[in-house]
């Protein structure tokens, strides 16, 4: 049966991993391919790395970053931040990643989902959302890192994000994000009930009750979350014993051979 | 002494490379990436990755005039490991674009049947249909990482081709063996320490069609 994953977001900038609250107010949380190498060892079943400075100085840092990671932790790699090109896709993908996040290059040119889902196969290419609560039930797409709303709706942007060949969308609710008030799950079920492609929660971790309810109420075949392990506040195991616990199939890390 | 097993990683721009280089290289591989048939000299395994779509893999190796090599090692029985496109190509044609492939295993690469999500990305349980060296010392059921929409159907006339068995919706082959031919669906680079165990039984494999003593798959990983 398909495992539900446990995804750790290492947001990187300038070359190390950083955490913000709402988007802004950075701390330096550690050097990535150590950070990737011991979430690997905890149990992970895959690791996301989101570009945040995505500057042309930054994205060479960022390959070389992701290649060494690459080399070290045995497992899936997805890259984003600041991807506008199918040859940046390409430079990403060659550099070790598994996986590369669109977000605000595909809400500017959308036929950048369906070129990259050509060229690569669209299990590669995943589009990230970055939602923000306008109304009861009703989100708003912001890009340039949460900056500047769109007026796209979240729920019809995941509908043809995914029919012009996203193959996994990342949902990050932008109220939650780096608060420890938990998942959005009605933007999650918005969504997860829209598409068939697999819906990746993000934004809000406090606790491993909320990776449950993440997949039980906001229907998510995958959750992620920076902040809560980078802090070692839960460790993966936690989380996964948790959701174990609810009746939902996991992944368990045995001990290192 | 023998050296290591060469293997050559068949290059056709099919995206990550570094993954299954640096995987090989930890069990124990000599590595080379291999983009021409001239680069082929001297291995001792072929091994073809990748992911994505059929026609333009096919392209690509035609472009690089890989497809008769692949198909001369093959029917010379060496040791072949396909991952994911890589196994495949070895069909003999694929419903997700209509492209004619190898056509050395029996039936077609088809979507997969009343799967819940697609792509089916993730960890998921590898159930042996029978036993092989390439699962040494890997727990049946255990987790390995798949990322696909397609699979190679097996021909109803050699179900013993099928290894191992994942189930998506239906039941789909997630590993194949036939002789020296193996192939697998899920990412063996990707999928932690049973991952790297897997390769390194290849290693023994590929180690033990050489003239030489087997290597013994646990020293190779420790």
């Amino acid at each position: 049966m398909l495992r539900r994953r446990v995804i750790p977001c290492l947001d990187v900038a300038a070359g190390r991993v950083v955490k913000g609250t709402r988007f802004v107010d950075l701390v330096d949380e550690g050097d990535p391919p150590e950070l990737a190498a011991r979430y690997a060892a905890e149990g992970a079943d895959e690791i996301v790395f989101l570009d945040i400075s995505a500057t042309p100085e930054g994205r060479a840092t960022l390959l070389e970053v992701v290649e060494r990671t690459a080399r070290r932790a045995f497992i899936p790699l997805t890259v984003g931040g600041g991807v506008r090109s199918v040859d940046e896709m390409r430079a990403v993908l060659r550099a070790g990643a598994d996986k590369v996040s669109l977000n605000t290059a595909a809400v500017a040119d959308p036929s950048l989902i369906s070129r990259c889902a050509a060229t690569f196969g669209r299990q590669a290419v995943v589009v990230a959302i970055d939602a923000r609560s306008i109304a009861n039930h009703r989100w708003d797409v912001r890009v340039a890192g949460g900056r500047e709303p769109t007026g796209l709706d979240a729920v019809a942007w995941a509908r043809r994000a995914a029919s012009l060949g996203a193959g996994e969308l990342i949902v990050t609710s932008i109220d939650r994000d780096g608060t420890h008030s938990g998942f959005d799950t009605d933007l999650l079920r918005a969504i997860s009930s829209s598409v068939t492609v697999p819906v990746v929660a993000s934004g809000g971790a406090a606790g491993p009750a909320d990776f449950v309810a993440a997949v039980t109420e906001g229907g998510a075949d995958a959750v992620l979350a920076a902040a809560i392990f980078h802090r070692r506040i839960h460790s993966i195991g936690e989380v996964k014993a948790a959701m174990a616990a609810a009746g939902l199939p996991v992944r368990l890390a045995k001990e290192a051979a | 002494m023998t050296p290591p097993p060469l293997v050559a990683v068949v290059d056709y721009g099919a995206g990550n490379l570094v993954s299954i280089e640096q995987a090989l290289t930890a069990v124990g591989a000599r590595v080379a990436v291999v983009p021409d048939p001239p680069a082929l000299a001297g291995a001792d395994a072929l091994v073809v990755p990748g992911v994505g779509a059929a026609a333009p893999a096919m392209e690509r190796l035609k472009r690089q005039q890989l497809v008769e090599p692949i198909r001369r090692w093959i029917a010379e029985e060496r040791p072949y490991l396909g991952i994911c496109l890589g196994l495949q190509l070895l069909f003999e044609g694929s419903d997700e674009d209509g492209a004619t492939t190898l056509g050395i295993l029996a039936g077609r690469t088809v979507r997969l049947a009343d799967a819940p999500t697609l792509p089916h990305i993730g960890w998921n349980q590898v159930e042996r249909r029978r036993s092989h060296a390439l699962f040494d010392g890997i727990a049946d059921g255990a987790d390995f990482y798949f990322i696909h929409s397609y699979a190679g159907a097996v021909s109803d006339d050699a179900p013993e081709t099928i290894l191992a068995e994942t189930t998506h919706g239906r039941a789909f082959a997630s590993a194949i063996a036939a002789g020296a031919l193996l192939g697998v669906q899920f990412h063996p680079e990707r999928s932690g320490t049973d991952g790297l165990r897997l390769l390194a039984n290849f290693m023994a494999i590929v180690d033990a069609s050489r003239s030489g003593p087997a290597a013994d798959p646990a020293k190779v990983l420790a």
